[in-house]
């Protein structure tokens, strides 16, 4: 345990490693081409970031010269090691890579003014042209291109060169000014509900993008804000923290309350379309929450998940549609849902049964199957005189609950719903991950041969598992089918079980707020399969996003954004290691006595 | 009766005969130790006893009645616990959690009393931890205090051989099956694990059977010993009587090149 760093020699980090620079430089410009030519730079053209100096369209293109840069510039520093005293080489190593980036750009320029490729290429077009020309002669766009590329390059470059203080509030601020950019429609919506207009016609443009000044006030807010509050939270946390466990368990409930009212007081300040997206974040969050305890706690990659959703749909729809083709109680929702659970629950058990028999990539696919087995039944004219078939089911009344309906139309009050089930289905995830059956679901995540050993009925388990997660998403099925009145074998396409696949894995698996914060960014950022996010520009691009997102998140950050402490362990298990060898918390044991 | 009978067990793999008719006994309060060379068939004869192989042929018979056919969750739940050659804990989880979820089979509150919270739920829950932290403390101070909520990765090799050992008393069994215990030990650490498995007994009251390379462990704790090579039991008896057996060495140091039994036999 003493051995420590100083007495190993302190080695210098590597030099710049110009191979490196030039391959990153390769592939930026590949990754601008390829950019363009998906049509995001046309695209997203519409949709203004600050008006008039950066639209979205462009900032897809301009951001490849500048993270390419810094991350081509970036060492990993091994224990030991002294970083690199970092020069003028740096800036021009990082230059190098933002040239290469946007010559990517140009020589796409000159193959599309001489070639004509628009047959297999859609986006090859003369818009682009212009759009990467800013509007005027080739030539000059070009030229632009090189300086802009260069630029942006030196500075990712920079980032290198500038202390860690600087690096981290620049990268605040442009993170800040994209994301109230981006959160234009949510905080427009959020502030009229409380009367605050003027605050949002200042900084916003009217027909959407921050206007300059208002970029220059929200940079300023993020560089101020820090500065003042910065150490009272760091303090108001220390106290938290070195408080006494009952104490600390009271401040902690007190918060959770009042995130738990805000939330509950929260829809009456906000629009239609903000209330609308957040229940659509809501009912991904329950579908996501039902799956993490099958994948994120069980361990099983559970693809088909998207059926029991819409089992809860459809059972829905037929026991409360007057329209219900085949049988139609008409039963009222509350009612309803009770069978829905049962029945979801039945099926989870039927399906469930086969399929937990086998492992990893056998079980991976045969639950994929499932899925589509069960969307074809409701697509089938075998059971049209039941669900429809592709006409589905229409005329699904909204949820009576006494004071009003729960309708579609009346997005507010879906969302309230969506809210107490989610906090239903939090508290769920939550007592049983701390219970008897979370630690048995855990064990077989970790080693089923011996979880079986040693008494864990394993497929029983997974079988509750299973119809544990069968049941949240019966609920997302039976609010989904009341919310939108109508349920057709379309919403139910494969897609949605892997859409909320990514949601857990980005989020975080095994971790509820990370689940959470997944659905919120995914879903209410980007989109759902069908419902639009924030970025609705985004939609025809949501696929080319999630699945980029989905393999920068594996190579990177494999426990998701908001890591469950335990995953974290499982994934980087030999950095865990080392880590812990290094603060001393392994033990190497032979000095103690025998008891 | 014995504890454990097994009666003409005989399993195959493909055309290996993996273990040939054995026959093998363990009464009550016994310990027992079963060794051979690699490949003897030692750890197969565990995992057919546990349950994670089935025999081809033969019966096992635990207080009485047969064990064939069962998972190994259930033979767990009849009273036998094992541990693994290649230490195989929950990794990622707790110390605490991995003597907790051990206790699986011996407890049976379910979904509906943790999501209310009954008051079976928690008294049961209180009843696991305890239990659990005192198979831990049997161990001495080093699985306990701070390390109950450390992950099983960071324990030292011996510490998490030592953590198998507890996962294992933790399911309350009455026959332990320990598959090589201090393998990988030093010295002075295996000589304390022999110490506590004769605790096992006198204290735990519990049978053991015990797969074994280090002779010295092997002749300080076991009252009898069996010998596996080639799937079938070559010598059984004290250790003295197996350690003069001439087919023994035999198997173990190999026959000298040109000669015969009776040649060896003379040969110490």
């Amino acid at each position: 345990m003493t051995a420590t760093s100083d007495n190993l020699s302190m080695l210098e980090a590597p030099g710049i490693n110009w191979r490196r620079q030039i391959r990153f430089a390769l592939v930026g410009g590949l990754s601008s081409a390829f950019i363009a030519l998906a049509g995001m730079p046309v695209g997203l053209d519409g949709r203004n970031i600050i008006r008039p100096i950066l639209s979205m369209g462009y900032l897809a293109l301009l951001w490849v010269p500048f993270v390419f840069a810094s991350l081509a510039g970036s060492v990993v520093i091994l224990e030991g090691m002294t970083e690199r005293e970092r020069d003028a080489k740096d800036l021009a190593a990082g230059a190098l890579v933002g040239l290469g980036s946007s010559s990517g750009l140009i020589l796409l320029m000159i193959l599309i003014q001489n070639f004509n490729l628009r047959d297999p290429l859609v986006n090859w077009s003369p818009q682009l042209l212009n759009l990467l020309s800013f509007d005027r002669s080739i030539g000059l766009g070009m030229l632009l291109w090189l300086i802009l590329g260069t630029t942006l390059g030196l500075l990712g470059g920079a980032m290198h060169v500038v202390p860690g203080k600087v690096r981290s509030r620049i990268l605040a601020v442009a993170l800040a000014v994209f994301a109230v950019s981006v959160l234009e429609t949510f905080l427009t919506d959020l502030l009229e509900g409380f009367g605050l207009e003027v605050l949002t016609d200042f900084v916003y443009y009217k027909r959407g993008g921050l206007e300059v000044l208002g970029a220059v006030v929200v940079a300023a807010l993020t560089l101020m804000i820090p500065l003042m509050v910065g150490s009272k939270i760091k303090d108001i946390k220390t106290r938290v923290v070195e408080m006494p466990n009952e104490e600390r368990r009271r401040v902690n409930l007190l918060l959770l309350t009042v995130c738990a009212a805000l939330m509950l007081v929260l829809p009456f300040f906000l629009g239609k379309i903000t209330n609308e997206l957040l229940a659509n974040v809501g009912l991904f969050v329950l579908l996501a929450l039902g799956l993490n305890i099958v994948v994120g706690l069980a361990g099983i990659l559970d693809l088909g998940y998207v059926a029991f959703f819409a089992v809860g749909g459809y059972t829905t729809a037929v026991l409360t549609s007057p329209n219900s083709p085949g049988f139609s109680p008409e039963l009222p929702w509350p009612v309803a849902l009770i069978v829905v659970v049962v029945l979801t629950g039945i099926v989870g058990l039927f399906i469930g049964a086969p399929v937990i028999r086998m492992r990893g990539d056998y079980l991976a696919i045969v639950t994929l199957g499932f899925g589509e087995i069960i969307r074809l039944l409701f697509l089938s004219d075998w059971l049209s005189g039941w669900f429809g078939g592709a006409q589905g089911i229409t005329n699904i009344p909204g949820v009576d609950v006494g004071i009003g309906t729960v309708k579609g139309t009346d997005p507010r009050s879906v969302f309230l719903l969506v809210l107490v089930f989610c906090a239903i289905a939090i508290y769920v995830s939550w007592r049983l991950e701390h219970s008897r059956l979370g630690r048995a679901w855990m064990a077989i995540r970790e080693d089923e041969d011996v979880a079986e050993a040693m008494g864990v009925n394993t497929t029983n388990t997974k079988l509750m598992a299973f119809v544990v997660g069968a049941v949240l998403a019966s609920f997302s099925g039976a609010i989904f089918s009341a919310k939108v009145g109508s349920i057709f074998p379309t919403s139910f396409l494969m897609l949605v079980s892997i859409i909320i696949l990514v949601v857990v894995i980005v989020g975080g698996m095994g971790n509820i707020v990370g689940v959470i914060v997944g659905a919120l960014v995914l879903i209410g950022v980007l989109g759902g399969p069908k419902q639009p996010g924030l970025l609705q520009e985004f939609s025809q691009f949501k696929l080319l996003i999630y699945g980029a997102l989905l393999v920068w998140m594996m190579l990177k950050r494999p426990e998701g954004l908001v890591p469950n402490v335990r995953r974290t362990r499982e994934l980087h298990q030999e950095e865990f290691l080392q880590d812990a060898w290094l603060k001393g918390e392994i033990d190497t044991d032979d000095h103690e006595d025998s008891p | 009766m014995s504890m454990l009978e097994i009666r003409d067990l005989s399993v195959t793999f493909g055309g290996l005969h993996a273990l040939k008719n054995l026959n093998f006994h363990v009464d009550e309060g016994e310990i027992v130790s079963v060794i051979g060379p690699n490949g003897a068939g030692k750890t197969t004869f565990f995992n057919m006893i546990s349950g994670m192989i089935t025999p081809t042929t033969g019966d096992i018979v635990f207080e009485g009645e047969s064990l064939l056919g069962l998972d190994p969750s259930q033979v767990t739940e009849r009273g036998i616990a094992r541990t693994f050659q290649n230490v195989r804990l929950f990794a990622n989880m707790t110390i605490l959690e991995n003597v907790m979820v051990a206790q699986h089979c011996r407890t049976d509150q379910r979904v509906f009393g943790a999501l209310f919270q009954t008051k079976s739920f928690k008294s049961e829950e209180e009843a696991i931890r305890n239990y659990g932290e005192e198979v831990l403390s049997f161990f001495g101070s080093r699985l306990v205090g701070y390390r109950l909520d450390q992950p099983a990765s960071v324990l030292s090799y011996a510490n998490r051989r030592r953590l198998e050992v507890a996962r294992a008393m933790a399911t309350r069994p009455r026959l332990l099956l320990l598959d090589e215990p201090v393998a990988g030990m030093n010295p002075r650490e295996s000589a304390e694990l022999t110490a506590l498995i004769g605790r096992l007994r006198s204290e735990w009251g519990f049978t053991v059977v015990m797969i074994e390379h280090d002779m010295s462990v092997v002749r300080d704790v076991s009252d009898r010993v069996v010998v596996l090579d080639h799937g079938e039991t070559i010598a059984q008896g004290s250790y003295d009587q197996v350690a003069n057996d001439p087919k023994v060495i035999e198997a173990y140091l190999g026959r000298p090149v040109g000669s015969d039994v009776a040649a060896e036999e003379e040969a110490p």
